[in-house]
């Protein structure tokens, strides 16, 4: 069995695609026919089996393509790959984490096995094993977290929690949505939100502050974020603004569905035992609007959603431009039916 | 069980007895599983099925943490307190069955430092035995100054001063001996960050004392053992379950709750985490507030409790949960 991993690209001739069966897997993250911020934290516990949440951590068919554009990623701009000093143990942390999580999840593909310190690493997709001395930085070929995270899916932030607020002062951070690593590291919480319009007078950060430092072990939560992409780039970082921001002046109504592309995060949230840290990763699921239109009840909702939008909103992601042309084209999907409540598709 | 923190089913491996007053517990876990890993200053809160009542009370880790076979934790017997630590030393014996939490860090090792400096008082020396221990394996630089009643009270002291030499510094009250404190602060290193476990007295001398020597309070920390303290029983309604309730002399008010079947959130159970914070509805009558968390403004206001370790006097009082 296993995973079929898809060759394709997030760049240049963009063939990136979701078979048939991770259209009906996509995290759509409306479950209802609008949208406000809400503090829309809950437990991360396993869900239903097919879905995104199978496991902990999700491993999907583009794993392999979604590793090799982070290696191009490093390649051109290393500093999206960052950890201060006193971050070392977290990232031991963090590859223990994920190492455990993933041979769990998929073991025809990873296996972890340990003999004391002695470990011994298995990725099949990517063809990798390596044996190390576990708390040992020397015996690999990167730093802890930039080691594991160059074979684990999605964006990861480790946060040191200190004086009652947390600091972002390591992260691997390649598939952002618009921000950036190296300008926030060394932020607080406070600091690294502070650009998020509407959501400051409600008091959510200090409710999700306050939740997050009470994070524990062996509880993990999450939440979904979503936003839209022109063209699937998992790179829309602010350093490569030059490249992605111009695309979106592209969009056209013949264009739409295969240009437009919801974006969602799936952000979980994990005490780290050994630091105390807790980890952030933020895994980015990209469907284009002829893919996520498969599924009726989705694009009415969508429809309705991006519409009824507020105008700050649609602003801060950055859907202005082209938003009449995207509700123009969603609306003729639109019967004017309800939607069945819930995420999934019908 | 969803609100609290999650659960570890363990069997009492060991009891060893310390000193007089200290008695040390093993735990291992009952499926023989490695148990999780923590970090040093973490706490477990115990759960002690005593007759009909369940206690709850945190203790620090202090085995280290390079080794999760099994926990450790030492109790100092209260004689005067509400009996959750005499239970322990009169009924836990190995062979026992309990369920502990999973570890919870509120009184974490600032990583950044350059230098910890560590100050002890009695059985405040518990989170710096795992701290000691953690730091020791990574190469970190520590220094340890521990305040005692007597040398046969000095609870490891031996066996720290066998580890680690001269990192550590006794001091006997007996022997009329006081740590330096303006001295020791004025000397260290930039960088250096301080760590106080002991009693409030303490805590407070050295927080003052630091404060005033300019130490920025961002590389102060403290580790309160404040166990809830008895007082006059008084009633309580529940606002959204309706429910009145008698917190009786030996409970506090986080107990009562829970025996009345309500699961409401907790971590430290010390009124320090700020978990279990609640709103007041109304009362007649007055607090006291026995937490670290409010601020005197929401003590005043009387719009809040920490229900951990606070306690009330009066008519009556309504909470919202
Ligand atoms: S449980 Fe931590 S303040 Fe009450």
């Amino acid at each position: 069995m296993g995973i079929t991993f898809r060759k394709e690209t997030f760049r240049d001739d963009f063939t990136f695609k979701n078979s048939p069966e991770h259209i009906r897997r996509f995290p759509f993250p409306f479950h209802e026919d609008s949208y406000m911020y809400a503090v829309n934290i809950e437990p991360h516990v396993v869900g239903p089996k097919g879905s995104v949440l199978e496991n902990l951590i999700d491993v999907d068919e583009h794993y392999v393509a979604e590793m090799q554009d982070r290696a191009l990623v490093l390649a051109e701009d290393p500093l999206r790959c960052q950890s201060l000093p006193h971050m070392t143990l977290a990232g031991w942390d963090l590859l223990e984490l994920l190492m455990e999580q993933q041979a769990l999840g998929y073991p025809e593909h990873f296996t972890l096995t340990r003999d004391g310190d002695r470990w011994r690493w298995i990725n099949r997709p990517l063809g990798i094993d390596d044996t190390f001395t576990f708390g040992d930085t020397s015996t690999l070929p990167y730093g802890p977290m930039e080691y594991i995270t160059r074979q684990s899916q999605g964006d990861f932030c480790i946060l040191d929690q200190r004086d009652g607020n947390l600091w972002m002062d390591a992260g691997m951070v390649t598939t952002q949505a618009d921000w950036s690593l190296d300008f926030d590291i060394g932020m607080n919480f406070f600091e690294w939100h502070a650009p998020v319009p509407l959501a400051h007078e409600k008091g959510i950060f200090t409710r999700a502050l306050k939740f997050l430092t009470n994070i524990q072990q062996g509880k993990p939560a999450r939440r979904l974020n979503w936003t839209m992409t022109i063209n699937p780039r998992l790179d829309t970082s602010p350093e490569n603004y030059h490249k992605w921001g111009p695309d979106r002046t592209t969009v056209t109504p013949e264009n739409v569905g295969d240009k437009v592309h919801l974006r969602v995060e799936l952000q979980s949230f994990w005490r780290l035992p050994r630091s105390n840290g807790i980890v952030f990763p933020i895994r980015c699921y990209l469907i284009k609007m002829d893919e996520l239109v498969t599924q009726p009840k989705w694009a009415r909702r969508l429809h309705r959603v991006i519409r009824d939008l507020p105008d700050e909103l649609a602003n801060y992601k950055g859907l202005t431009r082209y938003r009449p042309t995207l509700v123009e084209w969603l609306s003729k999907l639109d019967d004017g039916s309800a939607t069945s409540p819930g995420f999934g598709p019908d | 069980m969803s609100t609290g923190t999650t659960k570890l089913d363990v069997v009492v491996s060991d009891v060893v007895p310390v000193n007089e007053l200290v008695t040390r517990f093993h735990f291992r876990r009952r499926d023989g599983d490695l148990l999780p890993t923590f970090s040093g200053g973490a706490h477990v809160v115990v759960e002690m099925r005593d007759g009909d009542r369940t206690r709850l009370n945190p203790y620090s880790l202090m085995g280290s943490p390079l080794d999760t076979r099994e926990y450790t934790i030492s109790v100092r017997r209260d004689d005067v307190g509400r009996g959750g630590s005499l239970f322990m030393h009169r009924s836990v014996k190995p062979g026992l069955e309990m369920v502990i939490s999973y570890p919870v860090n509120l009184f974490s090792l600032d990583l950044r430092a350059k230098k910890h400096l560590m100050l002890a008082g009695g059985i405040g020396i518990t989170p710096f035995m795992a701290q000691t221990a953690q730091l020791a394996g990574e190469g970190g630089n520590f220094e340890l100054h521990y305040t005692c009643r007597t040398a046969s009270l000095g609870t490891y002291a031996d066996v720290l001063r066998e580890r680690y030499d001269r990192r550590i510094r006794l001091y006997h009250d007996d022997r009329e001996e006081r740590i330096d404190l303006d001295r020791l602060l004025s000397t260290q290193p930039l960088g250096t960050h301080l760590y106080v476990c002991g009693p409030a007295g303490m805590i407070n001398w050295v927080r003052d004392r630091a404060a005033s020597l300019g130490w920025p309070s961002e590389a102060v920390h403290f580790e309160h053992f404040a166990a809830p303290q008895p007082g006059l029983p008084f009633d309580v309604t529940l606002a959204v379950t309706g429910k009145t309730i008698r917190v009786d002399e030996q409970q506090s008010l986080l107990e009562a709750i829970e025996a009345a079947g309500v699961d409401p959130p907790y971590l430290c159970r010390g009124g320090v985490c700020g978990q279990c914070e609640t709103n007041v509805i109304s009362y007649d009558g007055k607090f006291i507030h026995n937490d670290h968390w409010l601020s005197e403004e929401d003590h005043r206001s009387g719009c809040k409790i920490m229900p951990c370790v606070s306690r009330f006097e009066g008519r009556s009082l309504v909470l919202e949960r």
